[in-house]
């Protein structure tokens, strides 16, 4: 058989461009998903639990008004979107641990304030207060994530320890419970700067951005507090360096340490390998006018501004994050494990009735902070920079919060200008 | 350049002799041949590298807050605050104080290799191999196993376990201000990386030393060892040892992989060992999306790093004359 030259160029030809097609610019905005309409693409992060990605299709496949094709993006997911968002390849609905102040007051996401008429009461006002500014919803809160502090009992039983509830407690007890193989208490690598961030400032009864937007740890309770972070560093009952950080909780079953600040995502694992041995607590309180803390969080869906067809993706969204709480109950329960945003859904999973998992919902509600949305990136740092300078070095509290708080106000005159 | 040196015969030959048409035509294809090559390039260069460069010049001049095409004209406030920025100030202290380690280490260990593996008889390609092929390893692979299994802060970690073995504490590697053991992690994963390479360049530059000098030498008097190599070998490898130590600036200015991998968090980065790329990155790209002050930034240590160069150039006698050997 023989093959002219002519006809292998034009099946080459032909191969080529299939390809060329198949590698064209993706956008999600494909013409899968379920029903008919425009094409809405929707980002989610990576989440790590089996069976999410499957969820999140599923519920987009059963939209009927609109075409939905799920993107599931593993790596950076905030830079990601933040750089999508530039664009106009970007997605028309997405999640965001956020969205940021400069995010809104950029134009970068849809007022999304109607779609909550008649419910707004039954969304837990810790996650959903972040998402609003001047008075308007930036995005649909869809469960809450939360940190705390998990002990294993009989390690304290052990070492004639209870558990702690003020934070010199704390610092006694991770003293008591290091030993030689073991230290007391594991606040992630960098010795707690990262995670514990505005957590102590909380505990010590100040927050970070007061209601009318100034500094809230211009106080020198806030000095007081962190120095007492470097005892636990200088006393080197901190577990530093280990393999998997503080979110995951291997450092805490595999018996490195006795204590461990982590997630509420961390807890089935701790019940399987741990059974009853081990314990939840907030951050403990510190000083007379403290009060126990423990941080909360929540991704929301948000419309890009940038979207072809935003009154499509509003109405998805109201869809599926305000109208279908069957899914919404299924999104939060079912694969990971997080707290419904919806007070009425987090009130009748059974799931949440248990133990450890009650004391997580209690300590949401009554001790739960959410990081402020005046609360920028740039102060973010300033304050994460300082804390771990105080924490490792022993810089100065005093001097560091000094320059810190001079930082931040200018940053939230910077943010507030730009809203009057 | 290549343009010209391509296009100068198609302008020449009309003075020599009246060209036929044939020939205007050949021109006319040689012309098209070269842009059919060099075009894409040319263009390649120009939509990533000049535009971009352009435009950051451009952004640093407005407050650009999540945009990249901002409209709020803030003249040298940008540059005002960077150069202001403490933070931005210790990024340019550490990353001077990581050139002063490593460029020396890295000139000193490749030429030790270099000298040794000159010298042995036998295996000497299975020795170059060998210290040649980390060069052919990830940074970010290299990191992430010197941050896990070589320099992890438990007491498993390998160099924790050797520490174990004489009786000592484990040490929070990456962890630890006091003293700062970041900076032997970040110093040896580049040093295992890239000092293979250099000893390669080494070893071309030892091998086209003449023999006869060595011999002269000897016949002289001059003792083997150090004498030798401070008056022949190293003399004889000026050449290549401007190239190294330029290259390994150049390396040291890029600095940002290993740094990162090493030492950043989902929830950001120590104020530490944290050199001007990592800073920048964070600022313009990271939650920040501050891409005016970013852009700030990378024109200041674009200057910086200018500045460096032409000063080293100058320095070495580049230019000058044409570097022997």
């Amino acid at each position: 058989m023989t093959i002219s030259r002519r006809a292998l160029l034009a099946a080459a030809a032909a191969a080529g461009g299939g390809l060329l097609a198949a590698c064209g610019s993706n956008t999600g905005r494909g013409d899968s998903g379920g029903g008919s309409g425009p094409a809405l693409s929707h980002w989610y992060h990576q989440y790590g639990e089996a069976g999410t990605e499957q969820a999140v299709k599923r519920y987009a496949a059963a939209y009927k008004k609109a075409r939905v094709t799920v993107q599931w993006r593993p790596g950076n997911y905030d830079q990601q979107t933040a750089a999508a968002l530039l664009t106009d390849s970007g997605p028309d609905v997405f999640e965001v641990n956020g969205p940021s102040l400069d995010q809104i007051q950029g134009g970068q996401v849809v007022d999304l304030t109607g779609l909550l008429d008649g419910v707004e009461d039954d969304y837990n006002p810790v996650v959903l207060t972040p998402k609003q500014h001047d008075g308007k919803t930036w995005a649909i809160p869809q469960v809450i994530d939360m940190q705390m502090l998990y002990y294993r009992k009989s390690l304290l039983r052990d070492a004639g320890v209870e558990p702690p509830t003020t934070l010199d407690a704390l610092v006694d007890a991770a003293l008591k419970l290091t030993t030689r193989k073991v230290k007391g208490l594991f606040l992630g690598n960098d010795g707690g700067a990262g995670v514990l961030g505005g957590t102590p400032l909380y505990a010590a009864g100040l927050r970070l951005v007061t209601e009318d937007g100034t500094v809230g740890f211009d106080d020198p309770a806030a000095a007081r507090t962190l120095g007492k972070l470097r005892r636990l560093y200088a006393g080197k009952s901190l577990l530093l360096g280990a393999p998997a950080d503080w979110s995951d909780p291997s450092a805490f079953v595999q018996g490195l340490t006795a204590m461990q600040w982590t997630g509420l995502w961390a807890l089935p694992q701790v019940q399987q390998e741990l059974g009853d041995d081990f314990g939840v607590l907030p951050f403990p309180a510190d000083g007379s006018a403290g009060r126990p803390a423990v941080p909360v969080g929540a991704y929301g869906a948000a419309v890009s501004a940038r979207s072809r067809h935003v009154d499509a993706a509003k109405e998805y969204v109201k869809w599926l994050w305000v109208d279908r709480t069957d899914y919404q109950e299924d999104f939060a329960l079912s694969y990971g494990f997080h707290i419904p945003a919806r007070l009425s859904l987090a009130k009748k999973a059974a799931k949440l009735r248990t133990e450890a998992a009650a004391d997580a919902v209690r300590f949401t509600t009554d001790h739960g902070w959410a990081q402020p949305l005046l609360w920028t990136p740039a102060a973010q740092t300033a304050y994460q920079d300082a804390l771990s300078r105080i924490i490792k070095d022993g810089a100065d509290p005093e001097r560091e919060l000094r320059t810190v708080v001079r930082k931040v106000s200018d940053e939230l005159r910077r943010v507030q200008r730009k809203t009057t | 350049m290549s343009a010209r040196t391509v296009e100068a015969p198609s302008t020449a030959a009309p003075a020599a002799a009246k060209p036929g048409p044939g020939e205007r035509a050949v021109h006319r294809r040689r012309a098209l041949w070269f842009w059919v090559f060099v075009g894409p390039f040319a263009a390649g260069l120009a939509l990533f590298t000049y535009v971009p460069l352009l435009w950051s010049v451009w952004l640093s001049f407005f407050d650009a807050h999540n945009t990249v095409t901002p409209t709020h004209f803030v003249g040298l406030d940008n540059y005002t605050a960077m150069l202001s920025d403490a933070a931005f100030r210790d990024s340019l202290l550490t990353f001077a104080l990581f050139t002063a380690f490593i460029v020396p280490a890295t000139y000193v260990l490749s030429l030790a290799l270099a000298l040794m593996v000159n010298r042995v008889r036998r295996l000497r390609a299975f020795f170059r191999s060998v210290f040649f092929l980390p060069a052919a390893c990830s940074y970010v692979v290299a990191a992430l196993i010197w941050k896990m299994s070589i320099f992890n802060g438990v007491r498993f970690g390998l160099a924790n376990t050797v520490l174990d073995l004489f009786g000592a504490e484990p040490v929070a590697w990456l962890s630890t201000t006091d003293p700062p053991w970041y900076w032997l992690v970040v110093v040896t994963v580049r040093l295992w990386l890239q000092a293979g390479f250099y000893m390669i360049l080494f070893l071309a530059g030892l091998q086209r030393i003449d023999p006869v000098l060595y011999e002269a030498a000897a016949v002289d008097g001059a003792r083997p060892g150090w004498q030798v190599l401070r008056h022949i070998t190293l003399p004889q490898l000026r050449a290549t040892s401007v190239a190294v130590v330029l290259l390994l600036v150049i390396n040291a200015f890029q600095a940002f992989d290993e740094f990162y991998n090493l030492l950043s968090d989902a929830r950001g980065y120590p104020p530490y060992a944290r050199p001007p790329l990592v800073y920048l990155y964070y600022t313009a790209l990271g939650q920040g999306q501050n891409l005016g002050l970013g852009s700030a930034g990378a024109v200041i240590l674009a200057l910086i790093i200018g500045v460096v160069t032409v000063g080293q150039a100058r320095w070495f006698g580049l230019g000058r004359r044409n570097a022997d050997g």
